[in-house]
């Protein structure tokens, strides 16, 4: 750890200032939201590329998702991919979990916050398809290396808060795909804003009934005519939303009930895990 | 920390190629099927052996079939086994040879492409299939100079030409592509005859199906190594076939229904349908 030449400063205000420098890096970008849908889990990003993904497939069931520097969490990504191979090779395709994954992400992300001088600037989803929507498991993983298990949704990245506030809105156990979908591009769009186009956008699901790799992109025609699919349903749900003022403070509710996952931490409080396991 | 595999503290920090058995052959070596150890005494004779594969392209896609007989000498080993596998959506391989080398490359080889396919964002070529087959078991050859040979039959849609291919190896690697059929294993040469006379160009996939039954029964009826459909314990053979759709392996029952009109005909004429001479 370096201590600035000529001066003190305090671990406490190292980690701070560490972690301030690694949120504004997040914040930068455009949000993710990662959600579930009646028949698996949903990834939505804006992404004016074709090329650099921010949504990919790791593992039979295991789908990402990240925001932040592009390299970073490039690395991260090859990792849990080499990470879930092996495993799935040494042992057997069902041993490859999600839990395991976060995990390695956690322990990786909390050691380079606590030994290197800079943090990564990404923050990340790790999702995984089960059987039975019960079993669908959601975990969020922040710069220091802190793991969330989310229920039903996950905001990462840009305004997350506000996205999040806005995705609990609309969001619902069980939305078919297409209404799920909506719900995450209304999210993701600020009140009075426009949408972005299908070019700007990358779309991925978990779909529980896949055989084989559970992971699916959806691009060109299929994702325009689901977008379509989904205006229809928006232009039919106009009426649903006089009963949203309970549904509002129900999930506002929520939001207080949740605080520590509500926002992401800007200092350390309290214990880190700081994954070097030392 | 010191007992986790030392592949732990590569999967972060490797800028190798896409390929996973690459990667393994690096860090974790002793997870590669192919190993140079010597055998105190050659066991070729008396390990599990798999027998016969066929495979032939029909309009659209190709086919392929595999009996269910593994033997040890003069022992039948398993009823059973199945030799058939699908290594992504757009491709399969049987295995010939040593029964338990060939099962681990078919599992080593499907996460070979899945690697690529998930770090790269593209799957590989058919042609690059090909080729990193062969490099896999040239990999084995010091393996197979002791006895424990394997080799394997690849069959691929291809969605740059619309068609199936056929490749096939021998132990030295290859690749070999082969037009309209070809057929491995002790029972091969049997199969291929009967293919010979069976196979017609651009035929639908059930017509091909069909003669590929028919050669695996010929194989069967000559080769004492190669089983027969079981028809009192309901044993059939392993069918898939892979068109512009993807993989499918054919349902039991579907595979039993081929079987059954095969058999019917060979009741009345054992030696099977008749090519016309003229």
């Amino acid at each position: 750890m370096s201590i600035p030449f000529g001066g003190y400063a305090s671990p406490e205000q190292i980690m701070r200032d560490r972690a301030e420098y690694a949120r504004k890096g997040i914040a930068r970008g455009r949000s993710v939201v990662v959600m579930q849908y009646a028949d698996g889990i949903l990834f939505v990003a804006p992404n004016p590329s074709k090329a650099l993904h921010k949504i990919s497939e790791i593992y039979d069931r295991i789908g990402f998702a990240a925001v932040g520097r592009y390299n970073e969490f490039e690395s991260l990504r090859l990792a849990g991919i080499r990470y879930a191979d092996i495993n799935g090779y040494t042992f057997n395709r069902s041993d490859v979990t999600g839990r395991g994954l976060a995990n390695l992400y956690a322990q990786h992300l909390g050691m380079i916050f606590t030994e290197s001088i800079k943090s990564f600037e990404v923050e990340i989803v790790v999702a995984e398809v089960g059987d039975a929507p019960e079993d669908d498991q959601i975990y969020r993983i922040t710069f220091d290396g802190s793991v969330f298990d989310e229920q039903g949704m996950a905001v990462i990245g840009g305004q997350a808060d506000a996205v999040g506030g806005r995705l609990k809105e609309r969001y619902s156990e069980g939305l078919p795909l297409p209404q799920a979908l909506d719900a995450a591009l209304a999210a993701l769009t600020e009140p009075g804003g426009e949408r972005p186009p299908v070019t700007q956008i990358e779309v991925a699901v978990l779909d529980r009934g896949r055989e084989h790799r559970k992971f699916l992109r959806l691009t060109g025609p299929r994702l325009e005519k689901l977008l379509e699919a989904a205006k229809e349903g928006q232009e039919g749900a106009q009426q649903p939303a006089e009963q949203a003022p309970v549904e509002q403070a129900q999930s506002e509710q929520d939001q207080a009930g949740q605080a520590p996952g509500a926002t992401p931490p800007i200092a350390p409080e309290g214990d880190i895990d700081t994954g070097s396991g030392e | 920390m010191a007992s986790q595999p030392a592949w732990m503290n590569s999967l972060f920090t490797y800028t190798g190629s896409s390929s996973f058995s690459e990667f393994l052959g690096v860090h974790a070596p002793n997870l590669l099927p192919a190993r140079n150890e010597s055998l105190a005494a050659p066991v070729g004779d008396e390990i599990p052996h798999a027998t016969t594969i066929v495979a032939a392209t029909c309009a659209g896609g190709v086919v392929m079939a595999g009996d269910r007989r593994a033997t040890s000498g003069n022992i039948i080993s398993q009823r059973d086994i199945e030799k058939v596998f699908r290594t992504d959506d757009y491709s399969c391989m049987g295995i010939a040879g040593t029964a338990s080398t060939g099962l681990e490359l078919a599992r080593l080889y499907r996460v070979e492409l899945e690697h690529y396919e998930k770090t790269e964002g593209r799957s590989l070529s058919t042609e690059g299939k090909a080729h990193r087959l062969a490099t896999m078991i040239r990999g084995n050859l010091p393996m197979a100079m002791q006895g424990l040979v394997v080799v394997p039959l690849f069959a691929a849609y291809d969605p740059s030409h619309d068609t199936g291919r056929i490749f096939s190896y021998d132990v030295g690697g290859g690749p070999y592509e082969q037009k309209e059929f070809h057929s491995i294993g002790s029972g091969s040469i049997f199969a291929r005859g009967s293919l010979k006379k069976l196979y017609r160009e651009n035929s639908s996939p059930q017509d091909t199906v069909l003669a590929c039954l028919h050669a695996l029964y010929d194989a069967a009826d000559d080769d004492s190594a190669t089983g027969g459909p079981d028809v009192m314990r309901k044993i059939w053979p392993v069918v898939a076939v892979i068109t512009a759709d993807g993989f499918r392996r054919l349902p039991d029952d579907e595979v039993a229904e081929f079987v059954e009109s095969m058999l019917e005909r060979r009741m009345t004429a054992p030696e099977g349908p008749t090519a016309p001479l003229r």
